[in-house]
């Protein structure tokens, strides 16, 4: 590959959320990414005159009943007589349309892109969306838990993790949603007892270990060192960017620590010039659909040896106020638009290095990650965003 | 900016059915097809991207299956997008021009054929006004088409001789569906016949996409990109000029076209009343136009593979000028109801 010394710094100078919620029935679908835009815009005190493209994600069309919605979409988001690309790489969209929206800044292509992802699950049913018809599927999978635990499983065999370290992680990110006014989930008496007893879902995966089905959307605006200089609040510059794939179902996949996780964490890190990731990255949003994820990423991102990531969730390592938070903002556990929960991570991530994530902001915080994935663990996206802007 | 080029160029048969193969069964030999003629294999593809749209094969994230024909192990760098593979090409081309890139490989396929996709395409309109009551992708293309006629731009005459030189184009060309001589028809929706619509069709499509040197490295003539944009105009049929197509015009001249002449004009127009509107957006056909080869592979009127369509017009106007038929050459690919998104891509052969 070829080196990349000519490409545009890319900022983050605005970021726009709804509050997320299990049914928005007083908006329709562009009601719902007009209010994350329009957020977005107004944080980077820019109008929709001043972006020069649109790039929007979400997860499958099946999921709201709508074929190619960006068609629809175009005039609520201002983009009549504009460029508007759709992207859609399964539950890592979010981070992969962010990615897409980089480069057309990063290649000089344009200046100001406006990118977006949402689900309004409200609209359709998600299950329904994922049943796929036999011969397509095997008729047992019961839904993305089902697919999921066994390797859950294979994990807590292969590391002798404990059983009680899946319900830390719940009780910690749902904790931790309390401080983020646009988390779908507010437990307010929540416990860990609550989480221990609540239903066997498909084990060793529990009701409470689960996401929730949210309604959502998140926007971002990018824009190339003119704009971010212009841009009235600090920004977040875009370190590295990486996405990475691999087929489904095949002999010699590690599903519980996919290879093109560890390929797409190398590259960011490479292209952010990180050589000790643990030490050098301030806080993680990392994509945690089932609890039993985050131990799990820990070590597939770099974070913890092979069999060690349970060790740093057991030992606070990633709570809020621990030497390496995951998911200060809650995370996919408390809320879930599918195709948008990528770009929340992407975009908290950016929070927090800009210092504007309010009660759940981490101290100081000048590097963070933001994860995705996707499919059955087949697609990753991820970025390294900072407080400095990168050396030119 | 970094120079970028079409290097290579492959499709399927467009079929009506294909019923016995799978997506990626019908992808495989298309995407071996361009990999042998740049040498490449696909783990030195620097960056993948398809499009497709889940819809017409019915099930979600169909194209999640498509990656096994690519080869995807050890992982390799990736992304799809919900729309004609045009616009994955679009996405390639930024890639490539940020550095990160060297080469691409581009593909994209659909299949009309599990579904009824007259039926299918509704489901793209406004969820709340326009799609509940199924106006089909013929019936709004013969709205446009009444408004053309109408407002005396062309009369039926005129589309019936696109009809007629589109399917006497694709008799060259053996991988389209249609071929030869076809009568005008039967009135499917007034004022379109059966010849001014497009066939229902299973394909797919590929492209390589290359940078600089690398490109002038895998092939001995490169199709370079000199210009690409793509713009979208407001969905409801009801608030556009259906007889103009602003959004191709715009682009158009974002890509630099009407800077020079091309010589051919591969327009992804699958309707043969949406050819004048095109003609008109990009001043063809007129004195400018008359010496500017349009659609000689036949166009969409021969081969339609929905999600493929666009990518392929690329493919066409690359090829020609590989295969030293053309100096300089016009691409379009489009989306959505009448017109709604286009795409224009401007293409030049090493001056010579």
């Amino acid at each position: 590959m070829s080196n990349a010394a000519h490409k545009e710094p890319v900022a983050v100078v605005g970021i726009g959320q709804t509050k997320h919620v299990a049914a928005r029935r007083d908006v329709s679908l562009a009601g719902l990414v007009r209010e994350a835009a329009r957020r977005a815009l107004d944080d980077a005190e820019l109008t929709w005159a001043d972006i020069d493209a649109v790039v929007i994600g979400k997860a499958p069309d099946f999921f709201e009943g709508v074929m190619m919605p960006e068609l629809y979409l175009a005039d609520a988001l201002g983009a009549v007589g504009k460029p508007v690309l759709r992207v859609h790489t399964a539950g890592s969209v979010g981070g992969s349309t962010a990615l897409v929206a980089t480069n057309l800044v990063a290649a000089r292509v344009h200046r100001t892109v406006l990118t977006l992802a949402f689900e309004k699950q409200s609209e359709s049913n998600a299950m329904w969306g994922l049943s796929l018809p036999i011969p397509f599927q095997q008729p047992l999978l019961a839904g993305a838990g089902g697919f999921f635990a066994p390797h859950v499983r294979a994990y807590m065999r292969r590391t002798g993790a404990p059983a009680t370290v899946g319900s830390l992680v719940a009780y910690k990110d749902r904790r931790n949603a309390l401080k983020n006014p646009y988390a779908h989930l507010h437990e307010e008496d929540i416990t860990l007892e609550k989480v221990q007893s609540s239903p066997m879902l498909w084990d060793p995966i529990r009701y409470s270990e689960t996401c929730p089905s949210s309604d959502g959307a998140c926007a971002m605006v990018l824009t190339d060192r003119a704009g971010a200089a212009r841009a009235p609040r600090p920004a977040a510059w875009v370190h590295g960017g990486a996405m990475r794939s691999e087929p489904t179902l095949f002999a010699g996949k590690d599903f519980v620590s996919p290879q093109a996780g560890k390929d797409c964490a190398a590259d960011v890190y490479r292209q952010a010039g990180l050589t000790d990731p643990r030490r050098q990255i301030d806080a993680v949003e990392m994509y945690v659909p089932f609890s039993w994820y985050e131990p799990m990423w820990l070590e597939n991102l770099g974070f913890a040896e092979e069999g060690e990531g349970w060790k740093l969730t057991e030992a606070g390592v990633t709570a809020l106020d621990g030497d390496l938070p995951v998911n200060p903002s809650g995370g996919v556990l408390s809320t879930n638009p599918i195709g948008a929960s990528g770009m929340l991570r992407f975009a908290e991530a950016a929070l927090q290095v800009r210092g504007q994530a309010g009660a759940h902001q981490v101290d100081g915080a000048r590097r963070a990650l933001g994860h995705a994935y996707g499919g059955g663990s087949q697609f990753f996206a991820m970025w390294l965003v900072g407080a400095d802007s990168p050396a030119a | 900016m970094r120079e970028v080029a079409v290097v290579a160029f492959g499709q399927s048969r467009h079929v009506r059915d294909s019923a016995e193969t799978s997506e990626v069964e019908m992808l495989m030999p298309v995407l071996h097809d361009v990999l042998a003629r740049t040498g490449l294999t696909a783990g030195e593809i620097d960056f993948t991207c398809s499009g497709s749209a889940d819809y017409l094969a019915g099930r979600a994230f169909s194209f999640t299956m498509a990656l096994d024909g690519v080869g995807a192990w050890p992982p390799i760098s990736e992304s799809h997008v919900e729309m004609d593979g045009a616009w994955a090409l679009y996405e390639a081309w930024v890639k490539i021009l940020t550095g990160e890139a060297e080469t691409a490989l581009v593909y994209a396929y659909g299949k009309s054929s599990p579904g009824e996709v007259r039926d299918v395409l509704t489901r793209q309109l406004d969820p709340y006004y326009l799609a509940p009551l199924w106006p089909d992708s013929v019936a709004l293309a013969a709205l446009q088409a009444r408004a053309l006629i109408d407002a005396g731009l062309t009369d039926e005459r005129e589309l019936a001789g696109i009809a007629a030189r589109s399917r006497a184009a694709a008799a060259a060309n053996p991988y389209a569906q249609l071929r030869g001589a076809v009568p005008v028809g039967e009135p499917l929706a007034a004022p379109l016949r059966t010849g001014d619509c497009p066939p229902v069709s299973d394909g797919a499509a590929a492209v390589v996409l290359a940078a600089g040197d690398t490109a002038r490295r895998l092939t001995e003539r490169p199709a370079w990109i000199r210009g690409l944009d793509h713009r979208i105009e407001a969905h409801s049929p009801g608030v556009r000029d259906l007889t103009d197509s602003p959004s191709t015009r715009l682009a158009a001249e974002r890509a630099g076209y009407f800077e020079r002449p091309v010589d051919t004009a591969e327009l992804h127009a699958p309707f043969t009343s949406q050819e004048v509107v095109l003609r008109r957006a990009l001043d063809l056909g007129g004195t400018a136009g008359a010496d500017v080869r349009i659609n000689p592979s036949g166009g969409a009127l021969a081969a339609n593979p929905v999600m493929a369509a666009g990518l392929i017009r690329i493919g066409e106007a690359a090829a020609r000028i590989q295969r030293g038929e053309s100096e300089r050459a016009l691409a379009h690919a489009t989306s959505g109801p009448c017109l709604q998104q286009n795409l224009v891509a401007v293409l030049e052969g090493e001056a010579r």
